[in-house]
């Protein structure tokens, strides 16, 4: 199998605190700490899983500016084979349907018979990856949580549906599927792991390389501000030291039938 | 405003979901006169059943029946639709994992633009909807701006949009099933497999001790059950505890996990993404810990602590212990 396996860099949120920057343009982005999109590193493990069980090769690639290679060698210290690097100024503010465009010029310079992406993304769209099937005109199917090989032109894969039902299909080679978290434990990646791909050429693909006019990334949804919005009441929150903290929920749990 | 106005309706054993009505509502929000088309895939009595109720709140329910459209298949179902949707549409779809499979590629196969899990709608200035959404798990929001010239999908976040009271509108079935086309794709549905029981029943107990990524090791779940029993609550989690497997999958509460209808409902190291605040039902009693002031769970908790919840577990449980 040649799996390719998009990914996308993102900001840590488990390591920031995610905050609308003084003008509204943008996050606050000084000192923030990225990552690989949490949803594309098991994206990335079920694709080095396939490839050791049915051999093949895995490759990465991402839109991004230079800045963006690091989450590639990131997944090629987890045995990621290539990395792919889509980076051009015209890229930028590409809505997801121009990272899809992008994307698809990539799919169409290899020879695939599996993408994958993540299910979602640090913007919450989880749509990159049906668009760019759309696009290749290839089977999609999102928020996968299992996948069997049956054969060369045919496997069987798990989605996840409500209430922790899942909904079996079987979906024509090539495809396209978004990757759930959960469907493996991926794997970690020490320093020693990233610095032997330190050295490793990683190929750079413009607009003019991938044959794309401005046209096909141009956006039809773009940002206009973030904000903070105004809420209801919010919580009740309590002060105080910890001690007396705990003994005012103390109170109300007993008061609400939270204590037995 | 450009297009027709579209709603695509799930529905399930002959009901059609809740979203139906919030679609209304959001449809509303882009437009307040706008009529707005009911679109429902399905086969049998039971699609014609969902049909016939829709018809109380919208003027139009259009019908596609066939037998390959018994089970939702998001392939085939955009396939259907991009055949009967007129250009320009502008089709709303409620953003759950159904949505998420169809909207993306209906958009891209419509050449329209898509707006994924739109939690309200401010308005058409032009050809622009401004559409707020949220990012980061709800951390910060944004306005986005979205052309409607070529038409749109947009996902509505479920429970977004207070659904509209509409049973007045009379409205009537057409029947598009002779527009729908080819039907065959290369995705083919086998079954539904339910999700496993676990040791115990989330959903059945009235104090939940809830528990989130700040727990930070798997070793610490132990504070939790600790804690759990003092109070003779339960334990239950999201979803990352699950995903790393230190809890197992029916302890967790979610859209893709339990639905919950607890008393009291201690969330602790959870920032409150709304698939987690999805299966929260009932309006229990919300306490939030949590060391970010900024978490979105406060928003939505009835009590709020700032702390650490690793030092303000095991004092909470202690405390529990010595005042019996
Ligand atoms: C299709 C789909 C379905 C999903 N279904 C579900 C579902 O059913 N249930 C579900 O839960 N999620 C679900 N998710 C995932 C969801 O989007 C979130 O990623 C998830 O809910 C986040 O879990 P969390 O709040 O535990 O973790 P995080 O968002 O990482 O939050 C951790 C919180 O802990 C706080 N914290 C960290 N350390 C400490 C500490 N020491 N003391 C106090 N606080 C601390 C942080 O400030 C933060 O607020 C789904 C996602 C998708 C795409
Ligand atoms: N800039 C990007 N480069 C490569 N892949 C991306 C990019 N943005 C999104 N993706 C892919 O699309 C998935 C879903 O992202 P989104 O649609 O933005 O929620 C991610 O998990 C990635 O696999």
């Amino acid at each position: 199998m040649e799996i390719l396996v998009c990914v996308k860099r993102v900001p840590d949120a488990a390591e920031n605190e995610i905050e609308v920057n003084r003008d509204g343009s943008d996050i606050e982005r000084d000192d923030l700490v990225y990552s690989v999109n949490e949803w594309d590193n098991y994206a990335v493990e079920e694709a080095i899983r396939i490839r050791d069980k049915v051999g093949g090769s895995v490759t990465v690639v991402t839109v991004g500016d230079e800045d963006a290679e690091e989450v590639l060698r990131r997944e090629m210290a987890m045995g990621a084979d290539n990395g792919i690097l889509l980076s051009d100024a015209a890229f930028a503010g590409a809505d997801g349907r121009g990272i899809a465009a992008i994307l698809k010029a990539a799919v169409e310079k290899g020879k695939y018979d599996l993408v994958f992406t993540g299910a979602l993304a640090d913007d919450g769209a989880g749509q990159v990856g049906g668009m760019l099937a759309a696009l290749v005109d290839w089977p999609y199917a999102s928020v996968v949580n299992s996948i069997e090989i049956l054969d060369d032109s045919k496997i069987k894969v798990g989605r996840e549906i409500e209430g922790g039902n899942h909904e079996i299909n079987e979906i024509d080679l090539p495809c396209v599927l978004s990757i759930q978290t959960g469907i493996n434990e991926p794997r970690y990646v020490g320093i020693r792991g990233i610095r032997k791909v330190a050295s490793v050429e990683i190929p750079v693909y413009g607009a003019a390389d991938l044959g794309l006019s401005a046209e096909a990334v141009g956006a039809r949804v773009s940002r206009s501000d973030y904000f903070v919005p105004v809420l209801g009441a919010g919580a009740e929150i309590l002060e105080g030291s910890m001690e007396e903290k705990i003994d005012k929920l103390i109170e109300l749990l007993k008061a609400k039938g939270g204590l037995k | 405003m450009a297009g027709q106005v579209f709603a695509y309706i799930v529905h399930k054993n002959g009901v059609a979901d809740d979203t139906a009505m919030e679609l209304l509502a959001a449809a509303a929000k882009i437009d307040a006169g706008v009529p707005v088309t009911a679109v429902v895939t399905g086969a049998g009595a039971e699609l014609d059943g969902v049909c016939n109720t829709l018809t109380a709140s919208y003027p139009e329910v259009w019908k596609i029946d066939n037998p390959a459209l018994a089970y939702p298949n998001a392939e085939i179902i955009r396939k259907a639709l991009v055949n009967i949707l007129p250009a320009g549409a502008i089709v709303l779809l409620s953003y759950d994992t159904f949505g998420m499979d169809l909207g993306p590629g209906l958009s891209i196969k419509l050449d329209s633009a898509y707006v994924a899990d739109a939690v309200d709608f401010e308005g058409v200035d032009g050809s622009r909807l401004k559409v707020v959404r949220q990012e980061y798990s709800g951390m910060v929001s944004t306005h986005v701006l979205c052309d409607l010239s070529k038409g749109a999908v947009l996902t509505c976040r479920p429970g977004s949009f207070q659904p509209v009271d509409n049973t007045a509108a009379a409205g009537k079935v057409v029947d598009k099933s002779p527009d729908a086309g080819d039907l065959t794709v290369k995705r083919r549905y086998i079954q539904v497999v339910e999700a496993e029981k676990g040791d115990v029943d989330i959903t059945k107990s009235d104090v939940l001790v809830s528990v989130g990524r700040g727990i930070e090791d798997q070793e610490n779940i132990e504070l939790a059950e600790d804690l759990a029993q003092s109070m003779g609550a339960v334990v239950s989690c999201s979803r990352p505890i699950v995903d790393a497997k230190w809890l197992e999958k029916a302890r967790q509460v979610g859209t893709s996990g339990q639905t919950v209808k607890p008393k009291v409902y201690l969330a602790l190291g959870i920032s409150g993404s709304f698939q987690h605040l999805g299966g929260i039902k009932g309006a229990p009693f919300i306490v939030a810990v949590n060391k970010n002031p900024k978490a979105p769970i406060f928003q939505v908790a009835d009590v709020g602590i700032v702390e650490d919840i690793l030092e303000f577990i095991p004092e909470l449980a202690e405390k529990i212990k010595g005042s019996k």
